[in-house]
């Protein structure tokens, strides 16, 4: 079984902050990681071809910061990787283009994963696109896989309290939540075990057989800063404190239903 | 003309009012969709609540997937030739959305919290960052496809004298490869915390699921409290349904009133309270990230704290 498995360098969305005379997010120098929903793909697909077999290829667009980040993959058990280079004005049009074509271009692949979204936008649009542009069905927010020969079996929340369980001959792109497993943490020996497998770089035109335009763009993005009080009440006595923080909610008139 | 569709009538309502807007700007109209489901008193409360068209869409096809729903979709935005599609922000909604874009091989912007016109370019605002900022997008394609979360937009009132077309369309789909096999309800205790006033929350502080219980003292305490969760307790635990689950991947809440008892406070946690009125914050740990997104704080073991603010609550109350 070979699987393709779609995953991106976020940046530490926990590291950013808002430059006060900007009011933009300062994106700069904030550390990078693999996109945590996007390693429970790889981890699936790790326990898929223990059983099954197979290659499992890492695709990502846009340029790799951290090439760590794109090793730890491979040290946890994919066998190669595929950095796009995306064009200069780039959208989920674009890298949805390219995911898919390079799926095609390497050809012979029986299954997408990819995260249900990434950790720094959330918008979830990347696995729909390419099982429409491979004209394949489509598995979302799957929690749970039950892989077969001829057939995939996927439990999906979809929302309102219900779990849908779908199946899907092959090929078929489906998206994991991070519910569905706890990824690896490669040790020593498979890190250095990885160092010699293959990470290679395409360029757009190397594979697509045709000109990809955006068809949104990003006209500005603004810093959001949360003001809170940010009172620690710390009394010698817990009492005194526990009071002190009553008070303020009474005061707050909160405790008037 | 602006296509409106979600599986939640509520939700469509609140579209109907966007597109009604934006229609109006550009003196264009709202044809609302309803699949699967033929019937005129809904299309007709459509009507009344600003659509000037219904479109009630026939298939053969008894269960439908996001394939399906998709050429059902493109069907209908060529035949109306839509330049602006409105998708409820549901699970449903957020894969058929961009499959449906890639189909129209278009633009879309999923989860969209605002959406007007700027010198004639459809713009759209979302969150990014986990809620640290808002995208601003424009739109360079058409039709231009958004998915909208509900109670995002107030719908219009309803107007029994508002008339507009009812039509059907047969449609004929390709059924796609894919089988749904089952559905289940999961265990639910019909906890809403999306409408909780008052949100007493519990993280992995709480060392046995029995002790859950002094959150829920707290939560009778302060009379109009719903528990809630951090995502350990629902998703890693299961000692709550996820019904209580609160952050990115759970339920967005805003409460009047949010108390974080043993949550440290991760990113993602604080992506689904970060609008909440005024937020507590109880945690052993004083690094606990959770203090910088609190109004009020205590530091301290929540086996101590919570029972004696429980007293205190009390006696404040009188």
């Amino acid at each position: 079984m070979n699987i393709a498995v779609c995953a991106k360098e976020v940046v530490d969305v926990s590291e950013i902050k808002i430059d006060e005379k900007t009011n933009k997010p300062i994106l700069e120098g904030i550390s990078k990681e693999v996109n945590d929903i996007e390693k429970s793909a790889v981890e699936e697909a790790i326990k898929i071809k223990e059983e099954y077999g197979g290659e499992i290829t890492i695709l990502t667009v846009g340029s790799v910061d951290n090439m760590e980040n794109m090793k730890e993959l491979l040290a946890m058990g994919a066998d190669e990787a595929v950095i796009i280079s995306p064009p200069e004005e780039s959208d989920y049009t674009v890298v949805s283009e390219l995911l898919a074509g390079a799926v095609e271009e390497i050809g012979d692949i029986d299954l997408v994963l990819c995260g249900e979204a990434s950790i720094d936008l959330f918008s979830g649009q990347v696995g729909p696109r390419i099982a429409e542009l491979l004209n394949v069905p489509q598995i979302t927010y799957a929690e749970n896989l039950d892989v077969e020969e001829e057939k995939i079996v996927g439990e999906r929340d979809v929302g309102g309290n219900k779990i849908m369980t779908v199946e899907s001959p092959y090929p078929v792109v489906v998206t994991v939540t991070k519910e569905i497993n706890d990824p690896r943490l490669p040790s020593l020996q498979e890190i250095l075990g990885a160092a010699n497998k293959p990470i290679n770089e395409w360029g757009p035109k190397e594979f697509m057989d045709h000109e990809i335009e955006p068809t949104t763009e990003m006209k500005d993005i603004r810093g959001v800063s949360m003001e809170r009080k940010n009172i620690i009440f710390d009394e010698d006595e817990l009492e005194d404190s526990v009071k002190n923080l009553a008070e303020n909610i009474a005061k707050e008139g909160l405790l008037e239903g | 003309m602006v296509l409106i569709y979600s599986d939640d009538k509520d939700t469509t309502k609140e579209l109907i009012a966007k597109g009604r807007e934006l229609a109006d700007e550009t003196g264009s109209k709202v044809t609302s969709v309803i699949i699967g489901e033929d019937d005129d008193e809904v299309a007709n409360e459509l009507i009344y609540h600003g659509s000037d068209e219904v479109i009630l869409a026939n298939t053969d096809i008894e269960q439908f997937k996001a394939e399906e729903y998709t050429q059902v979709l493109k069907k209908l935005v060529e035949k109306t030739d839509s330049e602006i599609v409105l998708i409820g922000s549901d699970k449903s909604g957020k894969e058929i959305a961009p499959r449906l874009a890639a189909k129209l091989e278009t633009g879309c912007v999923t989860d969209c919290t605002d959406l007007y016109f700027e010198d004639g370019t459809l713009t759209a605002e979302r969150v990014a960052y986990s809620g640290n900022a808002v995208a601003v997008k424009n739109f360079i394609s058409e039709p231009s496809i958004v998915t909208i979360p509900s109670k995002n937009f107030d719908p219009l009132s309803k107007d029994e004298g508002r008339e507009g077309e009812i039509t059907r369309e047969e449609l004929e789909v390709i059924e796609a490869e894919s089988k749904i096999i089952d559905v289940q309800e999961k265990e639910s205790e019909g906890v809403n915390v999306e409408d909780a006033e008052i949100i007493v929350s519990c993280g992995r502080g709480f060392e046995n699921q029995e002790d859950l219980d002094l959150a829920e003292d707290l939560s009778e305490a302060l009379e109009r409290g719903t528990i809630g969760c951090s995502r350990p307790i629902a998703a890693d635990l299961k000692w709550l349904p996820e019904d209580h689950w609160i952050g990115l991947s759970g339920h967005e809440v805003k409460p009047e009133l949010y108390v974080a008892i043993g949550i440290s406070g991760q990113i993602q946690h604080i992506a689904g309270m970060r609008d909440s009125g005024t937020v507590v914050a109880i945690n052993k740990d004083e690094d606990a990230p959770i203090f910088e997104s609190a109004d009020y704080g205590i530091v301290g073991d929540l086996y101590e704290v919570v029972p004696k603010l429980v007293e205190a609550i009390n006696e404040e109350k009188g």
